[in-house]
């Protein structure tokens, strides 16, 4: 029996292997069927403020054009005292999802005001959360907003954060900040007890047929892991805030490679679409047969031994090791 | 709403909650349908059972709707004689359905209320609004008769039939005024939960179950009796109507005891030694009092008897309430009886008063007359109230008169003075001009609300609403004052008044209603510095002479900058709070936030921040305006109507459109309830902000924008090239495409000032810009920047010939374009999914159209006045609408059906009998001529025109009769048109009748799978999960599958369209139904507003509705099947979407979505296997061979 627990923003995991934010948590039965094949926690679906926003203003909007506005039908829906948009559902789910499993629950949020940010992180604590991940989806389109001002925007929300609850919080990153290891240790200088890397930014597609902008999401790839393995492996032992890997792991090979880099958790979503929520027993698994093979006991054996302070050769992850790349390729 | 609860002693609430409160808290079965003003009563009923709201007794009430009146009626009899208390609520054609099982319950001595809002009956026209006629044609089936006169009173009525009825065994009707009373929202003293129970004795409760029907005890009630005993029988209730009135009256003390509130039977109001009295009930009672403690104090000897107790009337009683000095009464009914002696309260009095004193119990008769008032909601204010004490002083007043109306006819009308007025300077009343869309009327609600339930003050709320469904206004009368409010009619001059739409003040004469001094509140683009300059010319001359306070606020704006969207609702309800010092400023706003976090408490500190700040900001940006010496403007307020209208809209329909239809005499209007046809293009109401405009360009003409445009709006036609000569500047053209035509010009011209701004044709546009990505063929723009270039060419449009219909194939989208829409500017809702249907049934078959409309959304839009949509082309020629009822339109329509057949056989047979005179080839032309194609009929025309130029030239009785009938030798097409309500509810039984005699008529169901007209409640087109009144827990069983019904017959063509998913199949289907010789069934999918979603995607969601098998494209051909082929063919490819992906766009799902995941989801997967079996029923069906179906004779 291997040990793969470890220790993610203060927070004992059984497992590194987490689901991150997707749409299956919207079922507090799926939450179980993780726990059950060997999640070691749940990052729950995001709760959008924006989105909370439009659903109100869209509802508003129809009560409007609805109520008191013909002598015959003064309302049309019966039941409305009943029905709110706001994050009544989303805390409903941590309530739940609480009480009918172990595993840490870390509720996501993707803010737009200072206000929303704060009230609804406050209500996801109050609902049991036991952390809180802060999905900073954030495209800073306004050609007039400098890298300082977007940096700012993102610490700022971490302290705000920070001192409004006690459980620990999580910021999902982009990978585009100029200098993306400073900017992770002022973030968890303003208290950010994990970083997520990374964000799969929006990312539009074009149908040349009707001249539209689709916005559809590709399942993350492979591929896709080198970017966050980078930084993983560069930041490991350089801050105090847990590290978290997610995007394009589809089998243990990926999460192994995260973990050797450093990471503390190991998320994927994408997989349990494409192959069923027991696919996290698949990569669980897979991981045990390795540390096997490799006669690994736990997790924390291996946890970033390729990390770039541990690796021989550190500059394998700077400059030279893309001279090398590219001098390969010729 | 309010929750019954032990401890709620204060509530605002209207009239309709005020009784229910009571009824639904003393009865164990409500067995309802929905009918205007009454429809509150049952749904509150409904809403408090699915919360699990006991009733006195600690059980909750089963709540049952049922598929009409008539069949609520015959629940309350069965629930009654198994034993349980049993209540309905009911109003006007509702309670004439109920009236049969209304005389079996009384004549079984059955203890029962039925809560009726009184309205008006459907007579020369339907009305929604209140008076007694309803309630006067009860009177004969033996129930008690009581009438409430206030809010406070509906409440305490309520109770004190209920527990009289029990005592005396007689079922109450208890009723009070439709709209005036059920609508009104007042601040009332709510009963306890310790008083009703004090009320009700439970003995009386075990009695009426014991006397139910029980196999332990059997008994049989409802016999067949015989000349032998029934006048015996129907004999012996007769104590039990002798001593109801002791029974009431004592009941009355008890309640009296209880409460506080003292009530009589006939109540006298009034000097001591009155000589002239005034004799009425209901809430014009209200009136007469205030106006009668008015004059008394003035010294004159005038009296009011209010009349609860209507029936049975009790002689002791009244004499009791009449002072002996009488000498004149005056008997006002709110009623019409045409034909007899006088309306029914006058009788039942002047027999009675003639009664006593023919057995001497009392010395002389007093002069009695007896008058009308307040028919359909008609004003009665303390001014008409003046004019009958007034007629009493004649020494032989007028009889028979009408009072409130100008009767230059038969001149039964009481002349009055307009300016009298009751004055009460403790009183604020306030008006406010809003639209049905901009929250005016719940944001007053909320405010009455406020003072009313946080203030010692009394609040009063009266709200009247347009009649159109789109661009409504609204004026909400508000009355705020230290002492009970008894006013129960509109505000005449208030001194507060708020205009929430700027352009309100451009078209009437708002100020009109103001006091001098008030305060008037203006949401104005224009600041304080520049608005004087803007204002038309008679509003500064009103705001001078009345010395009127101005204050404006850009509130449209600052709802934007605070976050509020387009929502001005709380900023308009900031400055009225502000400015009107019913409260103390500060308190005032203290009390709005309160309410604020109270409304959002469950949305978070961010809303209530927001809101929050739209208040402060309300008030920082609430600004005087100084009021210079003179009027400078040389704005006037525009007419009506143009000046090349018809006389008739001129002189009539303009003074409704102008809110002065309470101004036209008695002689201006039809006496049989005709009305000129296509009125509404006279009423530009200019309502949309935005309009689209046509980029000729990028349009392919496909026509798909003019198809699916609910309002008749955008119209296409092409022409030569040459006909643009004399154009306006950029009168937008282009070259037909269509190869061969190169001279040939097309263009597409939107009636901006009808447009309702829905944009459902930008939707439906499939034409983009190649330059300019998201562009289409046509886009929405300010209408500022495109009214006046826009009316050039619609002008100039006007003038272009309508394309001749022999030359259009009618068969395509695209051709339908040219046909002229006789069906146009309705004030349905804006992006309306039923109206295209109309419309394009207006451009297939509308000048030989005649539409028998089943009461509901389509009969309103269709008929209410002053303006109406069906309208004529060119030649004259347009559909012949007419609504009779909803429960029988299905037979109505039927009627015309045989009627135009039997007419059009008489024509043939005199054909052949004036066949020497006429000559063989007109005659055999028409008898022979084949009806089919467009070409054929026009040509039919033209010989029955031929035909009729020659009868006029003959005589004799065989000439005149064929020339009153001989135009039913062109073809008809007969349209039984109604909702789902009709067609699957209370008209089902006709329906099914009617498409089962194999007549040639052709039924198009509007189908929005609710009741739309009266406010979303359940009917048998609801569909699984789906929530609605009445299904408040999700539908659970499956919407009835009326198409299969329908095939079921073999003979009946069936069609289910959705416009939005197949436009295509929608114009073929209605083009088959048309043309089968027999009963047709067109479906077609409806989105409403009632389904919870933004009308500019309801033709999405009609796609996603096919696309997710909810709603099938289905064609089901007899005539195939006589051919030998398969007659159903499924017209929509296989699901390509779930249930939820089309369902949860809408709240009619996703209110149980989120208040019960669970059984949302269970009923969502529950409905998605009834798609699933439909749908394989239907695949299945589709590949049967001819002989599967059934053969056809």
């Amino acid at each position: 029996m291997k040990d793969l627990t470890s220790t993610y923003m203060g927070l004992r995991l059984r497992s590194p292997i987490v689901v991150s934010a997707c749409p299956l948590s919207e079922q507090v039965d799926n939450i179980v069927q993780m726990e059950d094949v060997g999640a070691g926690a749940a990052v729950l679906f995001s709760l959008f403020e924006e989105q909370l926003r439009q659903e109100m203003a869209a509802y508003e909007s129809v009560l409007d054009a609805t109520s008191n506005t013909f002598a015959e039908a003064l309302d049309y829906f019966p039941g409305l005292e009943d029905y709110h948009v706001g994050p009544d559902q989303y805390l409903e789910i941590i309530r739940q999802a609480k009480a009918r499993v172990d595993i840490p629950i870390i509720a996501s949020l993707n803010g737009i005001t200072d206000a929303g940010w704060i009230d609804y992180a406050q209500q996801m604590e109050t609902a049991g959360a036991d952390g809180i991940e802060l999905n900073v989806f954030y495209i800073p389109a306004d050609l007039a907003l400098t890298g300082t001002e977007v940096e700012a925007r993102y610490l700022d929300i971490v302290s705000r954060i920070k001192t409004s609850v006690s459980v620990p919080v999580a910021i999902k990153l982009n990978p585009y900040f100029s200098a993306m290891g400073n900017m992770a240790r002022r973030l968890a200088d303003a208290g950010a007890d994990g970083l997520v890397l990374f964000n799969r930014f929006y990312q539009p597609d074009f149908d040349i047929r009707a001249l539209k902008v689709l916005s559809n999401l590709e399942y993350s790839h492979v591929n896709e892991i080198r970017l966050p393995l980078l930084w993983i492996s560069v930041l490991y032992g350089k801050t105090h805030a847990s590290l978290a890997a997610t995007t394009g792991v589809q089998s243990a090979t990926e999460a192994i490679k995260y973990l050797l880099a450093g990471a503390d958790a190991v998320m994927t979503a994408s997989s349990l679409y494409q192959h069923g929520i027991n696919h996290l027993a698949t990569i669980t698994q897979g991981m045990e047969e390795w540390m096997e093979m490799l006669d690994f006991q736990s997790v924390s054996q291996f946890k970033g031994v390729m990390s770039q302070q541990n690796t021989i050769d550190p500059s394998a992850f700077e400059r030279a090791n893309y001279i090398r790349i590219l001098g390969g390729r010729k | 709403m309010t929750t019954p609860t032990r401890n709620n002693r204060i509530a605002t609430i209207d009239g309709n909650e005020a009784t229910a409160y009571i009824a639904y808290r003393v009865n164990e079965v409500c067995a309802i349908y929905p009918i205007t003003p009454s429809s509150t009563m049952a749904e509150l009923a409904d809403e408090w059972a699915a919360k699990g709201i006991p009733n006195i007794w600690g059980n909750v009430p089963e709540v049952i709707e049922m598929q009409s009146e008539a069949g609520a009626a015959g629940t309350v009899h069965g629930a009654l004689q198994t034993g349980a208390l049993t209540t309905t609520f009911t109003a006007s054609q509702g309670l004439m359905l109920m009236l049969p099982n209304m005389y079996k319950i009384a004549g079984e001595l059955t203890p029962a209320v039925f809560h009726v809002a009184a309205r008006s009956l459907a007579a020369q026209a339907l009305s929604i609004f209140g008076d007694h006629n309803d309630v006067m044609a009860a009177r004969t089936t033996g129930f008690a008769l009581l009438a409430s006169a206030s809010v406070q009173e509906a409440h305490d009525m309520a109770l004190i039939c209920q527990a009289a009825t029990l005592r005396a065994r007689i079922p109450f009707l208890h009723f009070f005024d439709g709209f005036r009373t059920s609508h009104e929202v007042s601040k009332i003293t709510l009963l306890s939960d310790e008083q009703v129970r004090a009320m009700i004795d439970d003995e009386l409760v075990y009695a009426h179950r014991h006397r139910s029907l029980n196999p332990d005890r059997p008994v049989i009630r409802g016999t067949a009796q015989n000349p032998d005993v029934y006048f015996q029988a129907r004999e012996t209730v007769n104590p039990y109507y002798l001593q109801l009135p002791a029974i009431v009256a004592e009941t009355m003390d008890r309640f009296s005891t209880l409460t506080g509130r003292r009530y009589q039977l006939l109540e006298y109001h009034g000097a001591p030694a009155a000589e002239r009295i005034v004799i009425l009930m209901g809430s014009g009672a209200q009136t007469a009092i205030e106006t009668c403690k008015h004059l008394a104090g003035l010294g004159e000897k005038v009296g009011v008897i209010l009349v609860r107790l209507y029936r049975p009337l009790s002689m002791q009683h009244l004499l009791h309430a009449l002072p002996a000095t009488v000498r004149k009464i005056a008997v006002l009914d709110r009623s019409k009886e045409p034909g007899a002696t006088g309306e029914p309260l006058y009788q039942d009095l002047t027999a009675t008063l003639m009664e006593a004193f023919s057995e001497g119990r009392i010395p002389a008769l007093p002069k009695v007359v007896g008058g009308r008032y307040g028919l359909s909601s008609k004003e009665f204010t303390p001014a008409m109230a003046k004019a009958v004490f007034d007629a009493l002083k004649q020494e032989t007043p007028k009889n028979h008169f009408t009072i409130g109306i100008r009767d230059d006819l038969t001149h039964s009308s009481l002349n009055y003075d307009p300016d009298f007025e009751l004055q009460d300077e403790t009183m604020t009343q306030a008006l406010f001009f809003g639209l049905g869309a901009d929250g005016t009327v719940s944001a007053n609600k909320n405010s009455i609300k406020i003072i009313g339930e946080n203030t010692p003050l009394y609040a009063q709320g009266y709200f009247v609403y347009d009649s159109k469904k789109s661009g409504a206004k609204t004026v909400s009368h508000l009355r705020f004052g230290e002492k009970p409010i008894l006013a129960p009619y509109l505000i005449k001059e208030a001194d507060f008044i708020a205009c929430h739409q700027y352009n309100f003040i451009e078209k009437e004469h708002i100020l009109a209603h103001a006091r001098v001094g008030a305060c008037f509140l203006l949401n104005s683009p224009y600041g304080p510095e520049t608005i004087w300059n803007e204002l038309p010319r008679p509003v500064q001359q009103d705001i001078l002479d009345k010395r009127i306070q101005l204050f404006v606020i850009d509130a449209s704006k600052v709802a934007r900058e605070s976050g509020m969207g387009n929502r001005i609702n709380t900023i308009m309800q900031t400055c009225f709070f502000a400015l009107s010092n019913v409260l103390p400023r500060d308190e005032a706003i203290n009390q709005i936030k309160k309410a604020i976090e109270k409304t959002y408490a469950k949305k978070g500190q961010a809303v209530i921040a927001q809101n929050f700040r739209a208040v402060d900001a309300a008030l920082a940006n609430l600004h005087p305006v100084d009021i210079p010496d003179q009027a400078n403007s040389r704005k006037e307020i525009p007419p009506a109507v143009a000046a090349d209208a018809p006389q008739f809209v001129r002189e009539v329909t303009a003074m409704m459109m102008q809110g002065k239809g309470d101004e036209l005499p008695v002689s201006m209007l039809p006496a049989d309830g005709t009305y000129p046809s296509g009125t509404t293009k006279w009423e530009k109401r200019n309502i949309a902000d935005e309009v689209p405009v046509w980029e000729p360009d990028i349009c392919i003409q496909c026509g798909n924008c003019s198809f699916v445009c609910p309002h008749s709006v955008i119209r296409a036609k092409f022409y030569h090239g040459t006909r643009l000569a004399g154009a306006p500047a950029e009168f937008p053209s282009a070259p037909i495409n269509a190869k061969g035509f190169p001279e040939t010009r097309y263009s597409l011209q939107v009636y901006v000032e009808d447009c309702t701004g829905c944009t459902l044709c930008v939707e439906a546009c499939p034409a983009v810009s190649l330059t300019e990505p998201g562009k289409k063929a046509i886009n929405m723009h300010s209408k500022a920047s495109v009214l006046e270039r826009a009316q050039q060419h619609i002008d100039f449009f006007m003038q272009l010939p309508v394309n001749d219909r022999t030359r259009i194939d009618f068969s395509l989208v695209r051709g339908a374009q040219f046909l002229e829409p006789l069906f146009e500017f309705s004030g349905a809702c804006a992006g309306c999914g039923e109206t295209p249907y109309l419309r394009l049934l207006s451009q297939l078959f509308g000048d030989r159209l005649i539409v028998a409309n089943a009461t509901g959304c389509s009969s309103i839009y269709g008929g209410n006045l002053p303006t109406t949509p069906w309208t004529t082309n060119a030649q004259g020629q347009g559909p012949a609408w007419s609504n009779s009822l909803f429960e029988d339109n299905a037979e109505f329509g039927l009627g015309m059906r045989i009627t135009v057949d039997k007419h059009a056989a008489i024509a043939r047979d005199l054909l052949e009998k004036l066949r020497p005179a006429l000559g063989d080839e007109l005659v055999d032309g028409i008898l022979h001529a084949p009806q089919q194609l467009e070409s054929e009929i026009s040509r039919q025309r033209e010989r029955v025109g031929l035909l009729k130029v020659k009868l006029l030239q003959m005589t004799g009785p065989d000439a005149s009769s064929l020339l009153s009938v001989a135009d039913t030798l062109v073809q008809r097409s007969i349209w039984l048109v109604g909702g789902d309500g009709w067609a699957y509810d209370i008209g089902a039984g006709g329906l099914d009748h009617v498409l089962a005699s194999g007549k040639n008529v052709n039924v198009l169901v509007l189908d929005t799978e609710v009741y739309s007209n009266t406010g979303g409640q359940m009917s048998k087109a609801t569909p699984t999960a789906a929530t609605a009144k009445f299904a408040a827990a999700g539908k659970q069983v499956g919407k009835k599958d009326l198409a299969m019904q329908a095939i079921s017959y073999g003979n009946v063509y069936v069609a289910q369209i959705a416009m939005g998913a197949n436009p295509q199949q929608t114009l073929l289907a209605m083009r088959e139904a048309e043309a089968y010789p027999g009963p047709s069934l067109v479906l077609a999918y409806s989105h409403c507003i009632a389904h919870g979603i933004n009308m500019a995607k309801g033709l999405d969601q009609q796609k996603l509705a096919a696309a997710s098998g909810h709603w099938p494209l289905i064609r089901y051909n007899p005539a195939l099947r006589q051919a030998g082929k398969n007659p159903f063919i499924l017209d929509s490819p296989r699901p390509t979407i779930k249930l939820k992906d089309y369902a949860y766009n809408e709240l009619r799902y996703r209110i149980l979505a989120q208040s019960k995941p669970d059984e949302a989801a269970h009923l969502l997967k529950l409905a998605q296997e009834i798609v699933n079996l439909r749908w394989k029923t239907y695949e299945d069906m589709a590949s049967w061979q001819s002989q599967d179906f059934q053969p056809i004779a």
